[in-house]
């Protein structure tokens, strides 16, 4: 796949830091392209489709800082952060598609969506919903002394949450391994953080709990890796963080949103703060690789994510028996069906006087 | 057999399981150096220190929320909300992450935590500090739900639901921390989930939980002195139901009596009634009555919150109206 190199130049390129938050970054916009796709065919399980294109930097540049160990949860808008932690992108498509093959059975879709094993906690569809367990996850980490980092990603909309300010501030009080990691692409569906937030700097708010409180230019991912490294270093000492990563949501809220709330001079504009421009630039520039490598990368990213549309349409959904497993860990019987337990009262036995 | 009251009960069940297992730690308002609203933390904190026992501040949703992380990541933890007319403010994290993690997840992993709480009436708390709220949890699939009305029970059943792979809510009533019985701390309890029959009789089924278990065990006697014999069932827990014990004895019976201090309407007792009336309904020789709160927030004078709730009189004046 090299073969279209002419310089001779050793190739360096895969062995980089930003040739590799390149390459998450692409995966993420082609996997979530993909997905788009799926949901317009009108086979993702889900009616509500949140993209993050524009905002990979924030998923590729933090994820990168993270270890094995550590665990974190995600917003309604966090298929980028779940494929840079090293998520499956068949499994990930498959549950958004609704299928038994995905990660949670086809029970949880896009905006549920959670993998133990990589320490997702959780994807959610409650605006700031996820952010609290990240304490627990700390005081985890804290009582069992297993040096485990916990971040929350949430976007900018859930500045509004209060649950955020109680999490904050446990997590500054008992100086918990957590990162908060906003990812601020300036909208909350279709309100301009100007629109919803008297203070617009937002780490600001956090700087006033006494956390390590930081914003980085989310166009560059090499700056937010490396600030992102710096504050999980930090957070596993016991120095929790927020990090406010900013960017701009290329698209619409959903799927379906034509954005009519803001302009297309405001899109042009926003959209030339584009990550992944950005980094294929540098690494040109800097001669870390060059346009045939990195169209190479492309072809085997589209062919890798075209695969993974085909893995979902060929799966199935998760069978009706299943649909009453997992209310209940299985030492509790499953829920009666309804339809079962109608049947056995309308056809119960008389009693012996022959009832009413 | 030892004496003791419903609180140090409650209380020995936290330190014996804590010291049987060392992933149990306790959150919450004032659970620490105060020793808790109602006292059952008292002194935890000296016995087992601040990294298990947690003063936390004056955020529900947080400590809810902070218990379920912990809870996913191998944690047991205890969180304790002072008064169950707070749970409001947690429902997110209740109701919406709690009880439907295992399931959204597709049972990769529960939210094996209890939140220890309080409600009900008795001490002119007033209409934010009385309710029996117990309805809100039984409506949300995912929760399990616990309310002891024996000193014997706020051991053992708390135990249990320190030990349960999901989220247990398990509300005392605050009525009951002064209540004073015998307990076999040692023995075996009674299964999980399993109703307790507390009196038989053969005219009249009460099924009941938490403090109106007494006010029916002190209705029934007398009611036994005009002829009628009721039968005590104590559900002890909510979710799940145990149904199959109240089931012989409404058939057996055929008159069934649900008390709860829960409001009427679309509560607890509607739902144990509607179950008792289609299960059982070729049996029944009166419609089954509910005997519930008054649809009224609860107020302040002693005088009042007294007449808002089921009392033992009423409970015996409605039983003696149902065979008339």
């Amino acid at each position: 796949m090299n073969s279209a190199r002419t310089d001779d130049q050793e190739f360096s390129g895969t062995n980089s830091n930003l040739f590799a938050l390149y390459r998450t970054m692409c995966r993420i916009r082609s996997f979530e392209e993909r997905v788009g796709e799926l949901f317009v065919r009108g086979q993702s399980a889900g009616s509500m489709l949140h993209l993050s294109i524009g905002e990979e930097s924030a998923a590729a540049g933090v994820c990168a800082a993270m270890e094995p160990k550590d665990t974190f949860t995600t917003h309604h808008r966090g298929h980028g952060i779940f494929l840079a932690r090293g998520a499956d992108p068949a499994r990930m498509m498959a549950e958004i598609g609704g299928k038994e093959a995905g990660y949670c059975h086809g029970k949880g879709g896009s905006m549920h969506i959670a993998d133990m094993g990589l320490g997702h906690l959780g994807a959610n569809a409650i605006v700031g919903g996820g952010i609290p367990a990240v304490v627990g996850a700390g005081l985890s980490a804290l009582h069992k002394k297993t040096g485990a980092v916990s971040v929350a990603f949430f976007g900018d909309g859930a500045t509004g949450q209060g649950v955020l300010y109680e999490s904050m501030n446990m997590a500054a009080l008992w100086k918990l391994p957590v990162l908060f990691c906003c990812i601020n692409n300036q909208y909350g569906m279709g309100t301009r953080i100007d629109q919803a937030t008297a203070n617009p700097v937002l780490h600001e708010r956090a700087a006033a709990f006494g956390l390590n409180a930081q914003t980085v230019d989310g166009l560059d991912v090499e700056t937010v890796a490396e600030t992102a490294q710096t504050m999980i270093d930090d957070a596993r000492k016991g120095i929790p963080g927020f990090l406010v990563v900013d960017c701009y949501r290329f698209y619409g809220h959903a799927r379906k949103d034509k954005s009519p709330y803001r302009d297309s001079n405001e899109e042009e504009t926003g959209r030339q703060k584009d990550p992944i421009a950005f980094a294929r630039n540098l690494l040109i520039e800097s001669k870390i690789s060059n346009d045939a490598e990195l169209n190479s990368l492309d072809v085997d990213i589209s062919a890798e994510m075209d695969a993974t549309i085909d893995f979902t349409m060929g799966q199935t959904e998760p069978p009706l028996t299943s649909m009453f497993r997992d209310v209940y860990a299985p030492d509790q019987p499953e829920p009666e069906p309804l339809q079962t337990r109608l049947s056995r009262v309308l056809s119960r036995e008389l009693p012996a006087n022959g009832g009413h | 057999m030892t004496m003791m009251t419903y609180r140090d009960a409650l209380r020995q069940a936290l330190i014996d399981q804590m010291k049987a297992d060392d992933n149990v730690i306790i959150m919450g308002e004032e659970v620490g150096r105060y020793g808790g609203a109602y006292g059952v933390t008292k002194d935890l904190i000296t016995m087992f220190g601040e990294t298990r026992v947690l003063d936390t501040p004056i955020s529900e949703a947080g400590i809810v929320g902070a218990a379920i992380g912990a809870a996913m990541t191998g944690l047991r933890p205890v969180a304790e909300l002072m008064y169950v007319d707070f749970i409001g403010m947690t429902m997110d994290q209740l109701g919406n992450q709690a009880a439907k993690i295992r399931y959204m997840f597709g049972g990769q992993i529960g939210v094996p935590m209890v939140l220890r709480t309080q409600g009900g009436t008795g001490r002119s708390a007033g209409a934010q500090h009385s309710q029996s709220l117990e309805g809100y949890i039984m409506h949300t699939p995912g929760l399990r739900l616990a309310m002891p009305a024996t000193v014997s029970d706020a051991y053992h059943l708390l135990r249990q639901a320190m030990a349960q792979p999901d989220p247990v809510v398990f509300i005392e009533h605050k009525g009951l921390y002064t209540l004073k019985q015998d307990v076999d701390l040692t023995r075996e309890p009674p299964a999980w989930g399993e109703a307790n029959v507390l009196r038989h009789g053969a005219d009249l089924v009460i099924v009941t939980y938490s403090r109106q278990v007494h006010f029916a065990l002190e209705a029934a006697p007398k009611l036994a002195a005009t002829g009628i014999e009721a039968t005590v069932i104590d559900l002890r827990t909510l979710n799940p139901l145990d149904f199959e014990t109240i089931r012989p004895f409404v058939e057996q019976t055929g008159r069934a009596m649900v008390v709860t201090e829960s409001v009427l309407t679309a509560g607890v007792a509607a739902e144990l009634t509607a179950r008792i009336s289609e299960e059982c309904f070729d049996f029944l020789h009166e419609p089954v009555i509910r005997v519930a709160g008054e649809d009224i927030p609860i107020s302040v004078s002693p005088k009042l919150e007294a007449a808002s709730v089921p009392t033992p009189a009423l409970i015996e004046k409605i039983a003696r109206k149902m065979f008339q």
